[in-house]
């Protein structure tokens, strides 16, 4: 499988869209860094464009890309690989290139400039927001008929979990502010990738003492080992699940 | 070598492919031919296993193809339109495919490669190739693992008159060794000198497959495209097809 | 004999005026009780170093008591170690240690009652359950003490400093840790309360109620379990104090409820769940504070009215302001908001176009805290734009008309 991802992940690379989204994140972190006067601020910053940029450029990209290589695609298909061997293999080469991109973007100015608790919560949601989206992506590629409808249905997946989702969780919140709404606020966390990453960050913040009781509650929760376990048990599987998913709509699938 | 047994496919309310069975054997040149939309490329990606038919089975070597991508070690493909990765070179597409399966260069049939003199390019990207030369790199590809069945689409469109010459000889070359060879062509007229068969598709429908001994003795013609054009006479419908395909090109020999 | 023991006496009460008493383990007088009982007004004890475990001490009379090389007292944890009562005292030097506790008695290190002129200065206390209790008394002055208690739980220890029914005190330049709470005053008048240094205190590091008539001074209040709490008072002048890292569910750098006729001038808030809280207070004058990365800067419930916030600077907090109802009559002008996105045109250094504190997202958190758990999310910064835009939930007569440009010098 590495083979065809080693190939993959070398054509990515020399992209002119992942060097650029490369020196945009570099850019773009080193700035915030030296224009805030601390760190904690610069985070507040870098923290929108891990939610926001990072799920929007993996979407878009990797939707992008799986339509450009179809036909390579289908030259793989003709050769004695299987259908989960080339998707598999092109998740890996274009998870990695936009890890490598977020890491060099993001995670060099991190570790220089704020290689602390927050620091790490930020490159680790990062990172796990950016496999999440790919694999999304992959799911949403496989299932649209034609490069404009796999883009769009990209976007609105985007702006569902960006936008959309939240509004929800707000609606709710009022809809049954009488009631306990712990437990089910940590539910609904759980299902949206970037809140689940955003509210794991704000926790290592220290956000939870705005929250009174219950932001003691999710702190406990979040940082204790279960809350880890908890938080990478449900980022692997919004990266499995869309990613299975993918495979099993493409092993069906007439190219 | 091939044995298609009552296969069908339907792409929503298009019947695409309309119980057809078929044996080709080895030593055979099977000439696809038919309209656009008559279902030949699929015919082809059905035996490649990148369309899954919805009814019927397909057996390579008396093995029935399912999800074992193994079979398709012994077919070589030239697609219609190959596009590859854009910043991949040349050079690397080769190895790539020679390390995916597992093959040493001396094993493999470079003869391709050396005759449109891609060595030459070994070091170019993908993306800076022109049409022509990205269709003598799929040539190249169908031919590199000496492959005992090889599938061919289109296979002289968008070739100079010499590359197709090259791709000719190098067609008969194979035929010699007793392969099968199906190709489809619009352009009759390149395929009549190496045929040893033609199957004629219409609307999904196989309407004959005939040696050319059988039906040069049908129809008294000796060019494979009169002898076509005879045997459609009574068909109005497709009369006007038949006519475009076979009005001499500037470049072709008037035999 | 009558006129000889006369003579005798007034040589003893005359020499005593300047008599000096001395204790020590290698001494003629080794108990501290016993000097205390032989001592007359006006003289002097000197303590020697090493330990004196002698139960509760009692000083009832004019004296100076001052250790050498810290002496320690210790209660061995079951009794008040010396009470103070009279006029005139003078304790200095002294290291005490392990006062007891009890559930029924308020047990202190020092505990001063009915007494005035009373100067403690220079002491430790360790272990203390209260360190310095004073009750009913006038004119003392407590200072350069240093208070260290261990923490327990809110129940099972006392204050720092702990005043009732006091009035003219000073209480300076101590350094109070680990109490229930660091200084606390209850029904004090016309005390100053200046550079004294309040931390990680289990409860509130400054705490009074029913005092009026006070002054806090360049007090630094930090990392204390729910910050500062001053209660029912009237007149209270609080300047220049530090309010840090109050930090953690129901924190506040201070907590105002029921404050009056006060002001709240060139204080810094840093790092605090909420900087400032208000709760039934008028006639404040909160200027020229800074508010830096808290939580919330200002909280001010609804049934606060006539406070004035002027030339205050805000920076980095979460929350500038806060407020649980639609009704404002407070005075907000020519403060600096680091959130500010208008302009200055006429280039008089103030924004010319006026600014709302109180975001969109703030009357959300405060009608349903749980919304919190939605911070800094997309959608959170999109109705922050759109309310801006479009005001109709934030307050309309909460708003600042003369943002300033920069930062107010301070």
């Amino acid at each position: 499988m590495l083979k065809l991802s080693r190939y993959v992940l070398y054509d990515i690379l020399r992209s002119k869209i992942v060097i650029a989204y490369t020196i945009f994140l570099f850019v773009v972190s080193l700035s915030m860094f030296q224009m805030e006067d601390n760190s904690s601020k610069a985070m507040l910053s870098l923290l929108n464009i891990v939610l926001i940029v990072l799920p929007l450029v993996s979407l878009v990209f990797t939707t992008i890309h799986y339509y450009n290589s179809y036909e390579f695609i289908e030259l793989m298909s003709s050769q004695p690989m299987s259908r989960t061997r080339i998707l598999l293999s092109e998740y890996a080469g274009v998870a990695i290139s936009l890890l490598s991109a977020f890491f060099i973007g993001v995670g060099i100015p991190v570790l220089l400039f704020a290689p602390n608790e927050i620091g790490f919560a930020l490159l680790f949601s990062g990172v796990s927001l950016t496999l999440v989206f790919t694999s999304i992506a992959f799911y949403a590629a496989v299932v649209a008929r034609d490069k404009a409808r796999g883009i769009g249905f990209a976007l609105l997946l985007w702006f569902y979990f960006a936008l959309i989702y939240d509004s929800l969780v707000l609606l709710i919140l009022f809809s049954f502010s009488d009631y306990p709404l712990e437990k089910i606020t940590l539910l609904l966390s759980a299902l949206n990738p970037i809140d689940l990453g955003r509210i794991f960050i704000m926790l290592k913040m220290d956000i939870s003492a705005l929250m009174g009781y219950t932001g003691a509650l999710y702190k406990d929760f979040f940082g204790s080992g279960t809350g880890i376990l908890f938080t990478t048990g449900i980022m692997l599987l919004w990266i499995i699940l869309p990613l299975w998913l993918a495979v099993r709509k493409f092993r069906k699938k007439d190219l | 070598m091939i044995r298609i047994d009552h296969i069908s496919k339907r792409f929503k309310k298009l019947q695409v492919l309309d119980n057809i069975s078929v044996v080709f054997e080895k030593g055979q040149v099977i000439s696809l031919i038919g309209p656009n939309g008559s279902g030949k490329t699929t015919l082809i990606k059905s035996i490649l296993g990148m369309v899954k038919p919805n009814t019927g089975k397909i057996f390579v070597n008396e093995q029935i193809i399912d999800n074992d991508p193994g079979y398709r070690k012994i077919i070589g493909y030239m697609p219609q339109i190959g596009r590859y990765p854009d910043n991949m070179k040349i050079g690397q597409l080769f190895s790539m495919l020679k390390q995916i399966r597992k093959t040493e260069t001396s094993q493999t049939d470079e003869e391709l490669i050396k005759k449109f003199e891609l060595e030459k390019i070994f070091e170019k990207p993908m993306r800076t190739l022109s049409g022509g030369t990205r269709q003598k790199v799929s040539a190249a590809i169908a031919f590199l693992f000496d492959p005992a069945i090889l599938i061919l689409d289109e296979p002289t469109a968008g070739l100079d008159p010499l590359a197709s010459e090259i791709l000719k000889e190098k067609i008969i070359a194979e035929k010699k060794k007793n392969k099968l060879i199906l190709i489809t062509s619009h352009i009759l007229s390149d395929l009549d000198e190496i045929t040893t068969h033609v199957m004629y598709m219409q609307e999904g429908k196989m309407q004959f497959i005939k040696d050319m001994g059988t039906l040069q003795e049908e129809t008294g013609e000796l060019r494979l495209g009169k002898a076509i054009a005879r045997i459609m006479k009574g068909d109005i419908i497709n009369s006007e097809w038949i006519d475009k395909m076979f009005e001499p090109k500037n470049d072709e020999k008037i035999y | 004999m009558k006129c000889l023991i006369s003579i005798v006496l007034f040589f003893a009460l005359n020499t005593s005026f300047a008599s000096t008493i001395i204790v020590g383990k290698d001494k003629v007088i080794t108990s501290l009780k016993q000097a205390i009982k032989i001592a007359k007004t006006g003289d002097t004890i000197l303590l020697n170093a090493g330990t004196y475990k002698e139960g509760n001490i009692i000083v009832d009379k004019s004296i100076h008591l001052i250790g050498v090389n810290t002496p320690i007292l210790d209660g061995e944890s079951k009794n008040e170690i010396l009470t103070l009562t009279g006029k005139n005292i003078f304790i200095s030097g002294i290291h005490f240690a392990n006062a007891g506790y009890s559930s029924m008695n308020d047990f202190a290190g020092l505990k001063i009652i009915d007494a005035t002129n009373i100067l403690i200065e220079k002491n430790i206390f360790s272990n203390t359950s209260f360190a310095i209790h004073i009750a009913n008394s006038m004119h003392c002055t407590i200072r350069n003490n240093s208070i260290k208690g261990t923490n327990k739980s809110e129940h099972s220890s006392g204050n720092g400093i702990h005043l009732w029914k006091c009035s003219r005190m000073l209480i300076e330049n101590n350094m109070l840790q680990g109490h229930r709470d660091g200084i606390y005053l209850e029904f004090v008048s016309h005390s100053t309360i200046r550079k004294n240094w309040s931390e990680k205190n289990i409860r509130y590091g400054l705490h009074f109620m029913f005092s009026s008539d006070n002054s806090y001074l360049s007090n630094t209040f930090r990392n204390n379990g729910a910050g500062v709490a001053v209660m029912y008072s009237k007149k209270v002048i609080m300047l220049n104090n530090h309010f840090e890292q109050n930090w953690g569910a129901s924190a506040y750098g201070i907590l105002l409820k029921d404050i009056t006729d006060s002001r709240i001038q060139y204080n810094t808030f840093f790092k605090n769940t909420i900087a400032i809280h208000m709760e039934g207070s008028s006639r404040i004058q909160i200027e020229k504070n800074i508010f830096k990365e808290n939580g919330w800067g200002i909280k001010v419930q609804s049934s606060c009215d006539e406070n004035n916030f002027r030339f205050n600077n805000f920076y980095g907090n979460s929350f500038d302001l806060a407020t649980n109802g639609s009704m404002m009559l407070n005075y907000f002008s020519s403060n600096y908001w680091d959130k500010y996105e208008g302009y200055d045109i006429n280039k008089d250094g103030t924004g010319d176009i006026p600014y709302h504190p109180v975001s969109m997202y703030s009357m959300i958190v405060e009608q349903n805290p749980h919304a919190l758990l939605l911070m800094r999310s997309f959608t959170i910064s999109l109705l922050d734009k759109a309310e801006k835009a479009i005001p109709g939930l934030t307050p309309a007569n909460l708003v600042d008309n003369q943002p300033m440009m920069k930062p107010n010098k301070l």
